[in-house]
């Protein structure tokens, strides 16, 4: 191992060769301050443009100020992170991006979780010196996320996370100079473009220039409504990272106190969508097993590897992005979606409520739920299955509204028969549980053994693409998992190509699973906190008594009352949609 | 998203074009200069069409396309007239005559006159510093032109 | 050019075409065959002369007559008089304007004689579309001699001891460049012609393009033999169609003839030249941006290290250099490192083409060696200020560069002296101002430029510039105070100091400069609300003089918005606040009463 030695501010410090000085001076305490830099660790997240210049330092021997974000150390370099031209700089070029910003910090929706605000505060800046024009672009509102790039800093993060991370391509900076910014082509609303609603954008983005649409006001809105039976369910992943929100330890789990909250906040039923992940379970994997069997048999037709289809972000992408290999996904709806079809009928003809006076609420660590609920397949004479998606930050905005000191909240247990859920559908909520959870089940039904060992390590991890094989007594099933779009990519081509050996994939559009989603606490980088989250997942699984999906006795009672049985006629209607070819085609 | 309209022949002439670049994204902004050749400007259509066939995002090719001053949305006047304002010519007063200009077609620079008679475009140095200001309308130079000339320049092409 | 008995070389440069060049061309020829004189005299169209001012030109070859200003219609007498009858058509020689008498030879004019082209030796003398004229003026003589003679590194070392630095602006020592890349192992390189040329007022690798297109790729295959690469690029301004079609016909012949294609010379060696498009964007003159931009992105320019020659077109090793360096190559090694290096200064070796132009008599495209004067290149082979103005201030280096002054004739140019005195050598713009232009404005002027072609990467670029211009425009309009001054020039050191390519690196410069060379203009423009060279319009008020007014009423007439007012006979006032200073009475007053103040 190579390693260069030098100084900085005064110490000195010994690096492996190829080491910036950002990070060099990390390992002595020397926090450089940084905005457009963002690195996720174990992702292939990195943006470093060297575009913003706040870390700019001084180097003896150099004519200009270097970038320490992107600049090597050498040997014997003597390097300055605090001198006065530095200093001046820094709060110069910070000035001058502030000269470009609206300064509406008081009512953003970033405010006091936003990169620019407190680096402008760790810098002390208090006056402008150079004020001028400000560049202002056109407003876009989508269902899920909300473009005010008035506030774009330029840093692009958004642009790696949609092209190289995602391989999305939507967004691009256009234009030159002080006009330029990030936008879809021709500056079309997010709605028109092949966005996946995936909103890594809007995890990465420093700024209030990308959001989530806020629907808090529209579910307090229905919770007021004497009329209105509203009943909301919770995502996995979202009771291992609304803690930090109120400023507890990144994977502190807060099932109980996120029931008692939403309680208190005046929802008439609380949910949890991980009853409908037991749901998904056993439909697809009962999908899973029957394409197998038919495979075994020799069909040719079937479609084999199966993919998962819980996740709206990707049932977008291969939507527009493979439509020739719409029939290769589940059919199975998300288990969002499955909820709100059984909350509509089951449970709203238990409540004697027509489904029009109920209201399904989702608290989703996702954007793009946001998009799945209004799609037009899941509504019922323009009546939703789940009528409003909001994110785990909105729901913790909605806390504080309430003045719930949510940390002194006793914990609470979820409403039956829609609140019951196994280790299984916890799981759901990180990289490589769905499958995990499938296997658990389609193991015990395939084989009719007792399945004994049930936490699968080979499954589980950070590792974009990952591969297992696991005996189902003596028929070796091979699994791939991929997480972020641009790994499921790849996994696509080598289907598309014919050389995927894979029996069934699941994928998870965002890095890390629904843990890393779009609408999750921001994590600002610290990938440390999507691998707590992870472990809290876990953990969850690992302390509940029933870890196996078809073991959930609602769930077992709602074939037995309602469904009949697992991809049978009811499930079908109810439980399984289909996929549209969103290709844009040329028109002659 | 409305789906892409393009006459038939024209886009059979640009998949043509694409191909003969290998429909390598590459070789985007080659194919850019072909296509606007081709249409005179890039329409978004178009943009689309190179996307598909180079298979790289529209975004990118839009990103492209705002990026370089050379390609056009807009479609030019059937006169493009050019200012150059490379320094020389700034020097000796090519601002007075881009104002003169603007004066008479009541249009800004990068736009087209209503008739799509003339559009006014700012070019930096054609090289002819010899001869500054310097126009040139479509093809045709004009050297040394003043601000009383302009009115009979445009006249030329009435 | 054996065939024939007299050459007629007509410049085919833009300058000189935009002047009805191909009408000469087309009448000449039409009056030759009409006196049946097609087998004895040849036409030639040829690159750039040089000599723009008094373009077009029309050179006679073997007795070297120079016409100037040349028009369609002179072709008939032309033809008539100094071919057939031998003599000499003086109403278009060249006159000095001193001596007032006809010069005929361009050795005899100021304007060439303290040039020395090298880089520019054939543009003016061959036909740039015939492979044959280059060839018999040693053409491809030292790609054939360096790769059938010489292993790479001897070649290099002679560049390294020619002294030879990269004339695009940089300075950086050529040769060095090359070792670099030829030192990197990889399985594929490239060589890049840089002709982005992109800075206003600049136009010399355009000239040499359309003068001499052999001369560059011939260099950039000796490159390539001698950095182990086997493709060139060249990337050009695709508002250069000329400099374009000529490099497509050279690339063509040059094929045809075995130098470029596969084994040439039979040495096994292979390089061939494919042309890449620019699209308007300065910034792509720098060498990260134009290697983006080359593979179909923005060009936007990403930090160094890597260096192209570790990282670059493709990531692969790239030795990018610009048309002037390249052309000056097979000189070198046909004439040696040593006959080279004794033209010029300590550091900087050889000649330098420079566009030399606004506010002087002879605007045109020169070579000089390094170390000769601005006074030299102003005065002697620029005849001075047009119009008998005072010289005021000379702008080197495009928007990359600053203002010098009076005080800065003497210094002998060169990279370092030019960088010591706040501006650069660039690639050759050389803009003259005199004393009616208001160095403020020309300030803005350039951050203007630089605001329109900032690619937008990096924030003090991006945002800072603008803030500069913003700034400049507030003084420009009366609206400036002595903070805005304090203000523009730490800005200015920041934007400098922070910026991520050279564009931002440098952009500052003719605010600083100005600033350091004109304080006092700047000053008056803050604290009295004037524009001292009359420029600023918002500063400047038009009066009326009481005493040469004789009351026409013509001012009162012309003027838009009515603001001249008084009696028939009597002398006319302009009522400063309605006054919108379009000068439409100024230039109509016969009488010289108006004045700006």
């Amino acid at each position: 191992m190579d390693i260069v030695q030098l100084t900085i501010d005064n110490k000195k410090v010994v690096v492996e060769k190829g080491t910036t000085i950002l990070e060099a001076a990390k390992t002595i305490g020397v926090d450089v301050p940084t905005l457009c830099h963002m690195k996720l660790e174990d992702t292939n997240f990195e943006n470093k443009p060297g575009g913003c210049r706040v870390c700019v330092v001084e180097v003896e021997g150099r004519r200009n100020l270097a970038p320490a974000c992107k600049t090597e150390c050498t040997e014997g370099m003597m390097v300055n992170t605090h001198s006065v031209r530095v200093v001046n700089a820094r709060r110069t070029v910070m000035e001058l991006i502030l000269s470009d910003h609206p300064f509406d910090c008081l009512v953003c929706a970033k405010s006091g979780d936003c990169e620019l605000q407190s680096l402008a505060q760790n810098l002390g800046i208090r006056e402008i010196k150079y004020t001028g024009a400000k560049s202002t672009y056109k407003g876009d509102e989508s269902p899920a996320i909300i473009r005010d790039m008035d506030k774009c800093i330029m840093c692009r993060r958004c642009e790696t996370a949609c092209n190289e991370v995602q391989t999305v391509g939507v967004l691009s900076a256009i234009n030159r100079g002080f006009e330029s910014v990030v936008a879809p082509a021709f500056e079309m609303d997010l709605d028109h473009s092949t966005c996946t609603f995936c909103g890594q954008c809007v995890a990465v983005c420093p700024t209030g220039a990308l959001t989530e649409r806020d629907s808090s006001s529209k579910v307090m809105d229905a919770i007021v409504n004497p009329k209105k039976k509203v009943i909301v369910q919770t995502a996995p992943a979202v009771r291992a990272a609304l803690g930090e929100e109120f400023g507890m330890e990144a994977g502190t789990l807060v099932t109980g106190k996120m029931v008692s909250a939403l309680r208190k906040l005046g929802f008439d039923y609380v949910f949890d969508t991980d009853f409908a992940a037991d749901l998904t379970i056993m439909e697809e994997g009962t999908e899973l097993l029957d394409r197998l069997s038919k495979h075994l048999a020799g069909d040719k037709e079937v479609k084999l590897p199966i993919l998962t289809s819980c996740c709206p972000g990707w049932v977008n992408f291969f939507e527009h992005q493979f439509p020739e290999m719409i029939d290769i996904p589940s059919t199975a709806k998300s288990p969002q979606q499955m909820f709100g079809a059984i909350a509509k009928t089951y449970f709203a003809d238990q409540l004697k409520e027509k489904r029009e006076d109920v209201v399904v609420v989702s608290v989703m660590p996702c954007l793009a739920k946001k998009y799945e609920c209004s799609r037009d397949e899941f509504a019922v004479d323009g009546d939703p299955d789940v009528n409003i998606s909001i994110s785990t930050r909105e729901l913790a905005q909605m806390i504080r509204n309430a003045n719930l000191n949510f940390e002194a909240l006793e914990e609470d247990d979820f409403d039956n028969p829609l609140g019951e859920s196994t280790g299984a559908a916890v799981i759901f909520g990180t990289t490589g549980g769905v499958i995990e959870a499938a296997v658990r089940t389609a193991y015990e039904v395939h084989t009719k053994k007792p399945l004994e060992r049930l936490d699968f390590e080979e499954l589980r991890g950070m590792e974009g693409i990952r591969s297992a094989t696991i005996d189902f007594d003596g028929l070796p099933i091979n699994i791939g998992i991929a997480h972020g779009l641009g790994n499921a990519r790849k996994l696509l081509e080598d289907i598309k190509a014919g050389k995927s050996q894979f029996h069934a994939i699941e994928i998870m559009a965002c890095p890390g699973g629904c843990i890393g989603g779009g609408g999750q606490p921001y994590h600002h980088g610290n990938m440390e906190i999507l691998k707590k989250r992870q472990k809290a997942i876990y953990e969850e699984d690992k302390g509940k008594t029933l870890r196996k999906s078809h073991e959930n006795p609602f769930i077992q009672k709602l074939y037995a009352e309602f469904l009949g049985e697992p991809c049978g006629h009811k499930s079908h209607e109810l439980l399984h949609t289909h996929y549209y070819d969103k290709k844009k085609k040329v028109e002659i | 998203m409305a789906n892409i309209k393009l006459p038939a022949a024209k886009v059979d002439e640009l998949k043509e074009v694409c191909k003969k670049f290998d429909n390598d994204g590459g070789e985007l902004i080659n194919v850019l200069h072909a296509a606007q050749e081709m249409f005179g400007y890039l329409p978004a259509e178009v943009q689309e069409l190179v996307a598909n066939e180079l298979n790289v995002s529209v975004a990118h090719v839009y990103g492209v396309v705002t990026f370089y001053s050379f390609f056009s949305m807009i479609p030019k006047g059937k006169h493009p007239i050019s200012i150059c304002m490379g320094t020389a010519c700034y020097v000796r007063g090519a601002e007075k005559v881009l104002d003169e200009f603007k004066k008479h077609l009541d249009v800004k620079v990068g736009e087209t006159t209503d008739d799509g008679k003339f559009s006014i475009s700012c070019l930096r140095c054609v090289g002819a510093c010899g001869l500054a200001p310097v126009v040139t309308v479509g093809e045709r130079v004009y050297g040394r032109v003043a601000p009383e000339d302009v009115k009979g320049i445009i006249e030329e092409y009435l | 050019m054996a065939k024939y008995k007299n050459h007629v070389l007509v410049c085919g440069g833009t300058g000189c075409r935009a002047s009805q060049g191909e009408e000469i061309v087309y009448n000449l020829n039409r009056v030759i065959e009409e006196n049946g004189l097609e087998q004895e005299v040849q036409v030639v169209r040829t690159g750039c002369f040089g000599f723009c001012e008094k373009g077009p030109v029309v050179k006679m070859v073997p007795d070297n007559t120079f016409y100037v200003q040349v028009s369609p219609d002179d072709a008939e007498e032309i033809v008539k008089e100094h071919l057939v009858k031998g003599r000499q058509v003086e109403r278009l020689l060249y006159t000095d304007p001193e001596t007032k008498k006809h010069v005929s030879e361009s050795k005899n004019m100021g304007f060439y004689k303290k040039q020395i082209r090298i880089a520019l030796r054939n543009c003016g003398f061959i036909n740039p579309e015939n492979i044959d004229e280059y060839i018999a003026r040693d053409g491809y003589a030292s790609l054939g001699m360096a790769i059938t003679e010489m292993k790479p590194e001897e070649v290099i070392r002679i560049i390294i001891d020619s002294g030879l630095r990269g004339r695009g602006g940089g300075g950086f020592p050529t040769g060095l460049k090359w070792d670099i890349t030829r030192k990197v192992e990889s399985d594929q390189k490239y060589v890049v012609c840089n002709a982005d040329e992109g800075d206003p007022g600049a136009f010399m690798d355009r000239s040499i393009l359309e003068g001499d297109p052999h001369s560059v790729l011939e260099a950039m295959a000796i490159n390539g033999y001698c950095t182990g690469a086997n493709q060139g690029l060249i990337y050009i301004r695709a508002e250069y169609p000329l400099a374009i079609s000529r490099l497509k016909i050279a690339i063509q012949q040059a094929r045809e003839y075995g130098l470029l294609g596969k084994d040439i010379f039979g040495t096994g060696f292979d390089f061939d030249v494919e042309l890449r498009y620019g699209a308007g964007a300065f910034v792509c003159g720098e060498e990260t941006s134009l290697i983006h931009s080359m593979e179909g992105l923005r060009g936007e320019p990403t930090v160094k290290p890597p260096f192209p020659s570790e990282s670059g077109y493709k990531g692969k090793p790239t030795n990018v250099n610009n048309v002037e360096t390249y052309a000056n190559i097979p000189v070198i090694l046909m004439k040696g490192a040593k006959w080279f290096s004794s033209i010029g200064t300590e550091k900087s070796k050889g000649t330098k083409v420079f566009a030399l132009a606004g506010k002087v008599n002879n605007v045109g495209l020169i070579e000089v060696p390094m170390g000769t004067t601005l006074r030299e290149v102003i005065f002697d082979i620029g005849g001075g200020i047009k119009d008998g103005k005072k010289f005021k201030a000379v702008q080197t280096g495009g928007p990359s560069g600053g203002c010098l002054t009076e005080k800065h004739l003497d210094i002998p140019i060169d990279y370092d002296n030019l960088i010591a005195s706040g501006s650069m050598m660039g690639s050759g713009g050389m803009i003259v101002m005199d004393e009616d232009d208001c160095m403020v404005s020309m300030a803005k002027f350039y951050l203007d430029f630089t605001v329109e072609e900032s690619c937008g990467k990096c924030a003090p670029c991006r945002i800072g510039n603008k803030r500069l211009y913003e700034m400049l425009h507030k003084i420009t309009e009366g609206k400036g105070t002595e903070e805005d001054l304090s203000n523009l020039r730490n800005l200015s050191n920041v934007i400098k100091d922070t910026s991520l390519c050279g564009l931002g690196q440098t952009s500052p410069n003719p605010v600083l400069s100005t600033m350091e060379n004109f304080w006092d203009e700047y000053m008056a423009h803050v604290k009295e609300d004037k524009c001292p060279a009359g420029q600023c319009k918002s500063l400047m008020q038009y009066i009326i003089s009481e005493e040469k007014c004789v009351g026409c009423t013509l001012c009162s007439r012309v003027c838009p918005v009515d603001a001249i007012t008084g009696d028939k006979k009597a002398p006319h006032v302009i009522n400063p606040t309605t006054c919108i200073k379009c000068g439409a009475c100024f230039e109509k007053c016969k009488f010289g009463a108006i004045s700006i103040q």
